[in-house]
């Protein structure tokens, strides 16, 4: 038995994948533990958390009338307070019609196509972020509890296959530091441990709220690899593997990061 | 659409020192930023924040290209009397925005 694990485990270092030992639940940290008392406050103020800002905008845009059935989203959905209460804490999620499981963002997406018969609004732009922080911040607080459905299992294999897999020219997987080094330090800023909490967040780096396939996108360029494309499966099964790897966490959006 | 956040204490006992927070939405955009064709990507920035109670002008900053985008602007000042306090940002291609907030004092 023991043998074949050892079998196992060589296969596996052949085969390119980083030996990650998972992070135990009872360790396991929001990146909001990691940050400095200033940052902490600013995302804990609403007045002066900046991504206050977008969730506003996606109050706003929540109760407009779009697209060529005139519906705004309010029109189906009511108040987001009760409707979308709890919502996010389970995305990503399986879409029946797709076979396969989308993010938040897609699922905002999905319903202009088919609801509202306007255009789906590209990623990063303000508007698809505002509103997608509308809405999960209707979950703040709430336990995460991303794949929960078994549909989504071989996805969450493959998220996490991915996030085990060496890639680029560092030769790097994302368990390579956000599993195995968590507790140190790159460069100055903490690793932490890559629990997507409080996305869309607001990070400071980036001086605007931004969506966790951009955070995704930049820690794949990081390790000199090439990036998915925006909304790229493989990105939402790397969200869907995060998400329910942080299961039981709170919602935290929007966050504010480093 | 949405773009001002204000934090002001809704009463305060006179003479306090009252604490208060302004958020505003704005890109910043220094002016010193190119494209990936060397175009210079133009100034967008605030270049004035005041704010007024009951009329007086009781803070006012100038802004500069160095300041994050979606400055965050706090301030103290002693609770004399009940009133109104109006904000109000001026920046470059036009941009104006104005915010107000009440108070009672006792």
């Amino acid at each position: 038995m023991r043998f074949g694990f050892v079998i196992l485990m060589t296969g596996l270092l052949l085969a390119g994948a980083v030996r990650a030992a998972e992070i135990p639940q009872a360790e396991r940290r929001s990146g909001y533990s990691f940050m400095t008392p200033d940052t902490k406050a600013m995302q804990d103020d609403d007045t002066a958390n900046p991504g206050m800002l977008w969730v506003l905008d996606g109050e706003t845009l929540w109760k407009r009338k779009q697209g060529a059935a005139n519906k705004a989203c309010a029109d189906c959905h009511n108040d987001a307070s009760a409707s979308m209460k709890g919502v996010a804490a389970h995305y990503p999620a399986f879409d029946k019609a797709l076979d396969r499981p989308v993010d938040l963002e897609q699922r905002i997406n999905l319903c202009r196509i088919s609801h509202q018969q306007a255009t789906p609004l590209p990623y990063e732009s303000r508007d698809l972020l505002a509103l997608t922080a509308f809405v999960a911040q209707q979950s703040r607080g709430a336990a995460i509890e991303t794949g929960s459905d078994p549909q989504l299992e071989p996805f969450i294999a493959k998220g996490r296959a991915l996030f085990t897999q060496r890639q680029g020219q560092l030769n790097l997987g994302c368990a390579n530091c956000h599993d195995d080094n968590w507790d140190k330090r790159l460069a100055g800023s903490a690793i932490t441990q890559a629990h997507p909490t409080g996305y869309p967040l607001y990070r400071l780096e980036w001086q605007s709220l931004g969506s966790l396939q951009r955070r995704l996108r930049a820690c794949i360029t990081g390790i000199r690899a090439q990036a998915y494309d925006y909304g790229a499966p493989e990105l939402v099964e790397l969200e869907l593997y995060l998400m329910s790897r942080a299961r039981g966490m709170p919602v935290e959006t929007p966050a504010v990061r480093p | 659409m949405a773009s001002a956040l204000i934090n002001v204490p809704k009463t305060a006992k006179r003479s306090d020192i009252i604490e208060i927070k302004t958020l505003m939405s704005h890109i910043m955009e220094t002016g010193y930023r190119h494209t990936a064709t060397g175009e210079v990507v133009p100034r967008d920035i605030i270049t004035s924040f005041t704010c007024r109670f009951n009329g007086t002008e009781i803070f006012r900053a100038d802004l500069f290209p160095a300041i994050a985008a979606n400055p965050f602007i706090t301030f103290f000042t002693r609770a004399t009397d009940s009133g109104k306090f109006e904000f109000e940002w001026i920046g470059d291609q036009g941009f104006s925005e104005t915010a107000s907030a009440s108070i009672i004092v006792e």
